[in-house]
């Protein structure tokens, strides 16, 4: 975890709520919400860590601090948009999904992706513009889109990996980028549902039992808790499907 | 137990929780963007910390947040228990999946309790059955004798339990084993959620063929207008002030679509008003 912001003295936070106007004209007045930005960035950049992104012989590295997090996040969406838009594309999509029902599934989950990377795109480039990675290169095997089973299969892979990510990424935000907490919160339960509805279209009612696939065991344990990895673990298990190298050493790891 | 035994209940280890729960908090839910990179120098730290701690993130105590959690688990728990015993199941498979739903939620109930033991904060809340109302205070007639009752129910308390956790989540940026704990139970329930909504897309009878696993605006999928509350705020369109909505290459970012792709939040104010007419 970065260094925690110093905790708020308690005679403040007493205070702090009960002059909603004053404060409110205050933030209006000083462009604040802006700053605090600046603040969650900076006090989260733990040392003597570059800032800018580097590139080197198709390597890319994702960062540190929580613009590396976002990163990260940034990383798995532009995989995970690049598969459901070949999937659509394929000529031969009607056949291989002839059930109308399941097309407009895949077809909703590759919107929902493509959301996803653009946001990031978007929020990292405002937040951080000399720290986003560029557009990654996708590595989808021919055997990955071959059939309706591999299809699955791949995108089974990438939902319950792309869960397991954002869980295991939450702790690892600093306490100043609680913001962003919210964001992975509002992306996780929706890629939940995808893995959800993908299990389910492979064999109904594997919603969340049966084999993890990303990780040995259950998807769900025995607590009834679904899967967390750590980046390091995640950036294994992407990497096959992308061209350039992921370095992740930088990222938080606490 | 209604909410402001709830409320009673949780002040005995926050006494500051009417504090938390002011609406008033929400004036800060709109400065939580992404701004332009200002000079940072410029912001003394401590002012920053003031507005970390005051924007759009509670500060319920870890304890408030697993009693909460476990309230919550137990509702759920006891209406499958009662639902997968019931013989309104059109095929095995369904009677399969409450099943398995019912197993997590009691895994869930097990493991907030341990949880909260462990805080050394004093004993856990004990729920029973009496300790809930299905029928919402007879808001619904046939919440176990009629299958399209049963699987709207279950659908109401997964995606308002997806949204509890969002919003708590926050609150537990402090303690890193608890965060991620919660984030594995949310995406279980979201899982939950995805497979009924599913449930209720597919079903012959008592369904709703138009249900998708995930949120469309606020499109309540058939239930109860008096629910409408689970759904209302699921329809931004705009995430930390980056529009989703666009053209990008050759797909269009609908609006629809661009609502599915986040779940929203509820603060533990409105998912306590929701649930509350099925509280005791």
């Amino acid at each position: 975890m970065a260094e925690n912001l110093e905790p708020t003295p308690v005679d403040e936070t007493e205070n702090r709520i009960n002059t909603p106007f004053n404060r409110r004209n205050f933030l209006k007045y000083t462009g604040v919400a802006m700053a605090a930005t600046a603040v969650v960035l900076t006090t989260s950049c733990d040392d003597d860590d570059e800032d800018d992104m580097v590139v080197t012989d198709d390597s890319v590295n994702l960062g540190s601090g929580d613009v590396g997090i976002l990163n990260y996040a940034y990383a798995l969406e532009q995989l995970e948009a690049a598969f459901y838009t070949a999937v659509v594309a394929l000529p031969n999509f009607n056949t291989l999904f002839p059930n109308a029902t399941e097309r407009a599934s895949l077809t909703d989950i590759r919107n929902h992706e493509i959301a996803h990377r653009e946001f990031f795109k978007k929020a990292i480039t405002a937040a951080a513009a000399s720290q986003i990675i560029p557009s990654l290169t996708p590595n989808l095997p021919a055997s990955a889109l071959a059939s309706r089973e591999s299809i699955l299969a791949t995108a089974k892979t990438f939902e319950d990996l792309g869960v397991a990510a954002y869980n295991g990424a939450g702790k690892l935000i600093s306490a100043a980028g609680v913001a962003y907490l919210g964001i992975a919160g509002k992306i996780v339960s929706v890629e939940a549902r995808h893995a959800a509805e993908i299990r389910d279209m492979i064999s109904n009612g594997t919603f969340a039992s049966g084999a993890a696939g990303v990780t040995a065991g259950n998807i769900v344990d025995e607590n009834g808790l679904d899967v967390a990895l750590t980046p390091m673990q995640v950036l294994a298990l992407a990497q096959p499907f992308v061209k350039e190298k992921l370095n992740g050493s930088n990222l938080p790891t606490q | 137990m209604n909410i402001f035994n709830i409320i009673k209940e949780i002040e005995k280890v926050d006494p500051e929780v009417y504090d938390r729960l002011d609406p008033r908090r929400a004036v800060f839910k709109h400065f939580a963007g992404f701004g332009k990179k200002l000079a940072a120098a410029a912001v003394p730290l401590a002012f920053g910390s003031v507005l970390n701690k005051a924007y759009g993130q509670s500060t319920s105590s870890i304890r408030e947040v697993l009693e909460y959690a476990l309230a919550l688990e137990n509702l759920e728990y006891y209406f499958y228990k009662q639902a997968a015993a019931t013989n309104l199941f059109p095929t095995a498979a369904a009677k399969t999946a409450f099943e398995t739903i019912r197993d997590h939620e009691e895994d869930h109930v097990a493991f907030l309790r341990s949880a909260i033991t462990s805080l050394n904060s004093g004993a856990p809340t004990t729920y029973t059955q009496a300790s809930f109302d299905y029928s919402a205070g007879g808001l619904l007639s046939d919440t176990f004798t009629n299958y399209g009752t049963m699987l709207a129910v279950a659908q109401a308390f997964e995606d308002t339990g997806v949204r509890a956790y969002k919003g708590a989540a926050p609150s537990l940026i402090s303690n890193d084993a608890v965060l991620q704990a919660a984030l594995q139970i949310h995406s279980v329930e979201a899982r939950h959620a995805a497979h009924l909504r599913r449930m209720r897309r597919d079903a012959a009878t008592g369904g709703v063929a138009s249900n998708k696993p995930w949120i469309t605006l606020k499109d309540r999928g058939g239930l109860p207008a008096a629910f409408q509350g689970i759904y209302d705020g699921e329809e931004v369109t705009t995430q930390a002030g980056v529009p989703i909505t666009g053209t990008f290459g050759s797909v269009t970012i609908t609006a629809e679509a661009a609502s599915e792709a986040f779940d929203e939040p509820l603060t533990m104010a409105q998912v306590l008003a929701i649930v509350d007419p099925f509280i005791k």
